[in-house]
């Protein structure tokens, strides 16, 4: 929480003004008993009338000043509050932009999204109400119990035990409760996760004839998040009770010891009734301070987890260098190794290959043999452990990451649109691209047709692009790949949604307007790498074999299986 | 418009206190405990008042009056904590139970949801009505319990009190209750509109967070870093604007009640001393006791209108849970479904008509006919109703008209749970429970032993990765699968089925993220699963589809090819169209 106070510094004014004027708020407040007291002393001791009227308009005038202050405060609280969160969500967001994938994989985006929206505004409540109350409330406390010392010293020696007292219960019941409170939290989590898993698995519950046990376990779990939430409901409820007591114990003891010092003439009645006002102040006061810790508490876990992210530093700095197709490779891995994220296992070891200008190389191997991870070396999403990766000679570390990642085309396996059109999401590919160049990229990614049977360029993209199928929202990242008609198109098993028919049309039309561009396609489909100038096997991280089909259905035995697998032999082997 | 709103909210109202009623005791009680409570809470600065009048001056203090006004006070300042005591306990009983009632009863709606709502429907949006939503009720019913109640009673209680110490000076409290009404409803209306901007500045913020940051690897990929930076600004700049005025607005509601207390303090102060002084009986201590109910009196209309918002909310929450709960369930089985038990494993399909949404058809007289122990493959493009075979099969949806015939029977004629029982699936979409591997496995026969589930993980050759997991058969899952590869995760559900083998399988892709290699390692297990039951399988591999005994071509929901891998290529159809496509030139 600490470092997230330099937020605050462009508004410091605000900060040091809100509780300047809360302060003086308490002070008017703390004064009005003191009037009263000298109304019911001299007023009406004396029946002196225009003396009670001119208190009077003290009064109103302390209401009316008090008022002006704590309006003034509240508006500064939050101004500062507001611009802290302004500022904090801005930066993170700007800091989250600036991480590298491995980052992003180990925080999880689910942690991230809940970063920038509920724990920023949860923090921003707290400073709110930080700036408002921190000072105000135990001023009061404080302040109530000087008060009653410069009134009556035997009398405020009540205060002296009770106020501290009365600390001591409130806090107890607090730290007491807020364990209970977090095994409401994760109880109620439980719920969730029971209820998200019904929809998700709706069939297969069903398939199995399971929501007779589904419900019961749904229930048994609801009866302890009941459980829980009446167990902190039962210490929740000793506080005002609790407090209530030992407040009215304390007024009844400033009675009888009160009437013992007006007795011996050292107090008069009005200043007993300025005491028993202090101490319901005092009671009002320390409820609030209750509530502020609880509430303070909470923000700061959740001012810890945005610092966490914050604290968080890119691992992948940026190079300068950049160069032009020429006639280095395209791409050359030189012994590469990788292991994500510091695990001793490596996802990829020993790759040697070389790639030159305008090959199309099929990359295919089981689930979790590193086929992602090898493509995702070239636009530097990940750092190697080992050895280094280039692209037209330069390594892509001392690349410029901009410029590198301009010239890749990427399609991801999972088809990500974006919320807006279809020419916004094309765009994504190339900022200033026309409406020609879009129809071009759409109709080799054979997303034309459909397209065109919708509202063409200006149809909708929902969010997600839900209102598109599966293999269309494939076909159209691809498109949005080629728009920026990139020098490397990488392919990552993007057409596994596509029936065999429009796989086949689609990887002719790109072999056929795709000149000198080298293309890399990650597949689980024999036939889809078939025709590859270069095909890498994979197997568990290590290569199996390079070479083109023919050769490696010869000599490769893992990329032999593979073919007999899913194709039969004889056509497997033809040519 | 308004009206139809609020009969609805009417009839909110109404569901939520048939809810409540089954508590009735409960409330009556609570209620008892307000009035108790409140009752002996204002009886307090009285006795104060009492007390004070007994202090005088010096030498004129009446300490026996004192003592016995201190004995009452005690009894009174018990009464108060027990009552108040119990009062949040019997609250908390109340909203919690009730809470439970209701969520309960929505998650077993759910489970007779047609699955159709359940399809087309956001599960986001689903899941927050059940928890979130019921949360938020939770907590309006709560507050309305504790705060309405005592905040009414505390108002009415304390305008007795006064009238009853003195008349003249309570008109004077009751003319200003207005301005504080006032400046209250002036305050909500204005907080109302900016509470409104700002939730759905809140909405538009939140949105592009989970676009881009759900998204964050696309968004690097095309370094849009610095638009969608750019964007992010904007909106949060309009977030941090309507914040700011919903936050100052609605943080006026204090200072405001504060300088009423203040103004009816001071003119309480000003009649009350002058009171005093005229010698019509209105003593110090009756100052003393009205001064503290000034403080106290417009306290609650400032709750009042907090609980009011709070409960609005409730009550719009309440309404979506109700809306949910509302939704029709699946028809249930007819009272004279049987049971199908040991079915002969025929199938077939008789003119059945489908489709998801009325202005689009589906599938229209489709007519398939599938003996014993036949192996029947669906091929065809994306979209052209696979999977639509398989909902209607398990009738997760039922056919618009025609029959599905399981067993020489129309299939409505059973019970939906027996006909599931004799149908094994396994899905494309790998779906795991969070829970031990054991129990996943057992998901399809709660009560087998080790030696059966150990056996069919080694039939589906999963045994050997489960063995490496940290605790092997009884290593926790999280969510989905947690940590599993997606291939490990179709092992996982191939062996539950497996465990508990039914007459007929439906396998839909259900290899496709298992690796080849893989796959051929239990094919064999396949082939010994498949033999001698009836099958359905939709699969992309030719080899799977090859071996069928009755291929189904479809297109656009209709079946345009019907027969064996070898007629089929003699009919130079689309099969033949889609078969050749696996060898094309690229």
């Amino acid at each position: 929480m600490k470092n997230l106070l330099k937020y605050l510094k462009p508004y410091v004014k605000e900060s040091i003004l809100a509780p300047f004027f809360k302060m003086l708020e308490a002070i008017f407040e703390l004064m009005v008993p003191l009037v009263m007291s000298a109304i019911i002393d001299t007023g009406i001791k004396n029946s002196d009338k225009p003396f009670i009227y001119k208190m009077v308009l003290v009064l109103v005038v302390l209401a009316l000043v008090g008022f002006i202050s704590a309006v003034t405060a509240q508006y500064f609280a939050a101004k500062a509050a507001m611009y802290f969160g302004k500022e904090v969500r801005s930066d993170l967001f700007r800091h989250i932009n600036s991480l590298s994938y491995s980052e992003i994989d180990s925080l999880g985006t689910s942690t991230l999204i809940a970063r920038l929206t509920s724990d920023v505004n949860q923090a921003q409540t707290a400073v709110n109400l930080f700036l408002r109350l921190f000072l105000r409330s135990p001023f009061i406390v404080i302040g109530a119990t000087v008060m009653a010392f410069t009134v009556d010293k035997k009398v405020a020696t009540i205060f002296a035990v009770s106020v501290p007292l009365l600390a001591v219960v409130v806090f107890a019941v607090m730290f007491g409760s807020v364990p209970i409170y977090k095994r409401v939290q994760s109880k109620l989590d439980k719920v969730l996760k029971i209820t998200r898993e019904n929809l998700s698995g709706v069939r297969v519950v069903r398939a199995f004839n399971r929501q007779k046990q589904e419900t019961e376990e749904f229930e048994e779990n609801s009866l302890e998040l009941q459980k829980s939430q009446l167990y902190g409901g039962r210490i929740m409820a000793l506080l005002n009770p609790i407090t209530y007591v030992i407040v009215n114990i304390a007024i009844l003891l400033i009675i009888y010891t009160g009437g013992l010092r007006v007795n011996t003439g050292n107090l008069t009645q009005g200043e007993v009734v300025a005491l028993i006002n202090y101490m319901s102040q005092v009671l009002v006061e320390l409820v609030k301070l209750a509530n502020l810790i609880i509430n303070l508490t909470k923000s700061m876990a959740s001012g810890s987890r945005i610092s966490a992210v914050l604290s968080v530093e890119p691992t992948i700095p940026d190079g300068e260098k950049f160069a032009d197709k020429g006639d280095d490779p395209a791409v050359e891995f030189d012994n590469v190794s990788i292991a994500y994220n510091r695990s001793k296992e490596k996802s990829l070891s020993g790759l040697n290959v070389s790639v030159p200008v305008g090959t199309t190389v099929g990359i295919i191997g089981g689930t979790g043999s590193g086929k992602t991870t090898l493509v995702n070396l070239i636009p530097r999403f990940y750092d190697v452990t080992e050895g280094s990766v280039k692209v037209n000679g330069i390594d892509v570390r001392e690349w410029n990451k901009e410029k590198l990642r301009e010239k890749i085309g990427v399609v991801p396996q999972k088809a990500v649109l974006f919320r807006g059109t279809v020419r916004d999401n094309m765009k994504w590919g190339k900022q200033n691209a026309s409406d020609d160049e879009i129809t071009e990229a759409l109709r080799i990614a054979q997303a034309e047709d459909f397209i065109k049977a919708k509202d063409g360029l200006d149809t909708a993209v929902q969010q997600d692009g839900r209102n598109f199928s599966g293999g269309q929202r494939q076909r159209l990242t691809i498109a949005r790949a080629l728009v920026r008609k990139p020098e490397i198109l990488i392919l990552d098993d993007s057409a596994s949604a596509l029936d065999f028919a429009t796989d086949a049309a689609l990887r002719r039309a790109i072999h056929a307007s795709t000149d000198g561009m080298t293309v890399f396609i990650v597949s689980q489909r024999a036939s889809t790498v078939k025709n590859a100038d270069m095909i890498i096997v994979l197997d568990d991280g290590e290569i199996a074999g390079i070479g083109n089909h023919t050769d490696l259905y010869e000599n490769c035995e893992v990329y032999r299986e593979i073919c007999l697998s899913q194709l039969y032999s004889e056509e497997a082997s033809a040519k | 418009m308004k009206k139809k709103s609020k009969s609805v909210n009417k009839h909110t109202v109404k569901r939520m206190i048939a809810l409540v009623s089954k508590y009735k005791f409960f409330v009556i009680l609570s209620l008892l405990m307000a009035i108790i409570s409140v009752a002996s809470q204002l009886y307090a600065p009285i006795l104060f008042g009492n007390a004070v009048d007994l202090i005088v001056g010096k030498g004129n203090v009446d300490f026996d009056g004192i003592i016995k006004i201190i004995i009452r006070t005690l009894i009174v300042i018990a009464v108060t904590a027990v009552s108040q005591w119990l009062m949040s306990i019997i609250n908390n009983n109340i909203t919690y139970r009730v809470v439970k009632d209701v969520r309960v009863k929505a998650f077993r709606h759910l489970q007779n949801m047609e699955i159709s709502y359940i399809d087309s429907h956001n599960h986001g949006d689903i899941v927050s009505r059940l928890i979130t939503d019921i949360d938020q009720f939770s907590d309006g019913l709560l507050m309305g319990f504790t705060q309405l109640f005592t905040g009414v009673a505390t108002i009415i209680g304390t305008l007795i009190f006064m009238v009853l110490v003195n008349p003249k000076i309570t008109l004077i409290v009751v003319l200003l209750t207005p301005a504080s009404l006032f400046l209250a409803s002036f305050i909500a209306r204005k907080t109302h509109v900016m509470f409104h901007k700002q939730s759905e500045a809140r909405g538009d913020i939140t949105t592009h967070i989970n676009e881009m940051i759900g998204n964050q690897k696309v968004v690097k990929a095309f370094g849009r870093e610095e638009n969608s930076i750019e964007k992010f600004e904007d909106v949060n700049k309009r977030l941090t604007e309507y914040s700011l005025q919903a936050t100052f607005f609605s943080s006026l509601v204090n200072p405001s009640t504060r300088l009423i207390n203040a103004l009816v303090y001071a003119g309480v102060g000003a009649f009350g001393a002058v009171s005093v002084m005229s010698g019509s009986g209105f003593t110090v201590g009756q100052l003393t006791c009205f001064l503290s109910y000034a403080t106290q009196y417009a306290k609650p209309f400032n709750e009042i209108s907090g609980v009011i918002t709070e409960l609005q909310n409730a009550l719009a929450c309440a309404e979506r849970v109700f809306e949910f709960i509302d939704e029709k369930p699946q028809i249930p089985d007819s009272e004279n479904a049987k049971v199908l038990t040991n079915p002969d494993g025929t199938v077939s399909f008789e003119n059945v008509c489908f489709s998801y949404s009325k202005d689009k058809e589906l599938i229209k007289n489709l007519n398939v006919s599938v003996k014993q122990g036949q192996r029947v493959a669906i091929v065809g493009p994306t979209g052209c109703g696979k999977s639509t075979i398989i909902n209607l099969l398990m009738r997760f949806y039922d056919a618009d008209s025609g029959a599905i015939i399981v067993n020489g029977e129309n299939s409505k004629n059973f019970t939906r749970a027996s006909l599931r029982t004799n149908f094994g699936m396994v899905l494309q979409e790998t779906w795991l429970k969070a829970g031990t591997v054991r129990e996943n496995i057992a998901y399809s026969k709660p009560d087998a032993t080790d030696d059966e589930i150990i056996a069919a993980a080694k039939l589906t050759h999963a045994h050997s990765f489960i063995k490496r997991l940290t605790n092997g058969y009884d290593t926790v899952l999280g969510e989905d699968g947690g940590s599993l590869s997606q291939g490990q995760k179709q092992l996982l559900c191939i062996t539950r089925v497996i465990l508990n083998l039914p007459p007929m399988l439906i396998l839909d892709e259900a290899t496709s993220s298992i690796d080849s290699r893989t796959e051929i390692r239990i094919q064999k297990t396949f082939t010994k699963m498949m033999k001698g039951r009836t099958c359905f399988v939709v699969a992309h591999r030719l080899s799977t589809i090859k071996e069928s005994d009755v291929i189904l071509v479809m297109k656009d929901g209709k079946i345009v090819e019907q027969g064996t891998h070898e007629s089929l290529l003699e009919k130079n159809g689309l099969y033949s169209e889609i078969y050749n496509s696996q060898f094309a030139e690229a």
